[in-house]
């Protein structure tokens, strides 16, 4: 019983140590960061990414992942209109610009919306972009 | 005629009519009405390779610095 107690409180100092360099962010990692949901909606192919820097739903959305779609896009919106503001763009300007990245980023199996507003899962190779993406 | 007359007229008939309309304005209640617009992209928008080349690499740090919603 005294063992245990002890072994326990001799753990704690690592055990903050550990809690400390999480929240310095020593080793951060993008995926990591997602909220699992949308993490896990992302895996299914039930959301992908838009041309125009948005979250699109690729299956009828159940509520939930309406309003996790919903509360993304609008952090995105909010996102891109400082950016905007900032470097002198529109905020769709700047969506747009963030879009063509998000698009290259997908991993294969994720879905993105090509310019002609098709669904398509990412392949290996590279997505279908807008011909003004870098 | 006069006995049917007579049952309609009755008020524990009323009772029940009502009590069912009751529940059809409660099973009413319940349900939510989620309007399902497709969904456009509207890509006509005004801008240039020149404006995406200038702000590629600020999209890229804001991709970066704000993850958890990309």
């Amino acid at each position: 019983m005294t063992s245990q107690t002890q072994r326990r409180s001799s753990l704690r100092p690592l055990i903050m140590l550990a809690a400390g360099a999480a929240l310095l962010g020593v080793a951060p990692t993008v995926q990591a960061q997602r909220d699992p949901a949308y993490q896990a909606a992302r895996e299914a192919g039930q959301v992908g990414e838009q041309p125009d820097g948005y979250l699109g739903h690729v299956t009828p959305p159940t509520p939930e992942i309406r309003a996790l779609v919903l509360d993304i896009n609008i952090k995105r919106k909010d996102a891109y209109t400082r950016s905007a503001a900032a470097n002198g763009s529109t905020v769709e300007q700047f969506a747009f610009t963030t879009g063509c990245n998000l698009i290259a980023r997908t991993l294969p199996g994720e879905k993105y919306r090509s310019p002609d507003s098709r669904w398509l899962t990412r392949a290996a190779g590279l997505p279908e972009r807008d011909s003004r993406c870098l | 005629m006069m006995r049917i007359k007579k049952e309609v007229q009755d008020p524990r008939w009323r009772q029940v009519a009502a009590l069912g309309l009751m529940m059809a304005g409660l099973g009413g209640c319940v349900q939510i009405a989620t309007p399902d617009k497709p969904i456009e992209i509207n890509l006509n928008i005004n801008i240039r390779q020149e404006v995406v080349f200038r702000l590629d690499g600020k999209a890229k740090e804001l991709v970066e610095q704000n993850s958890e919603i990309f």
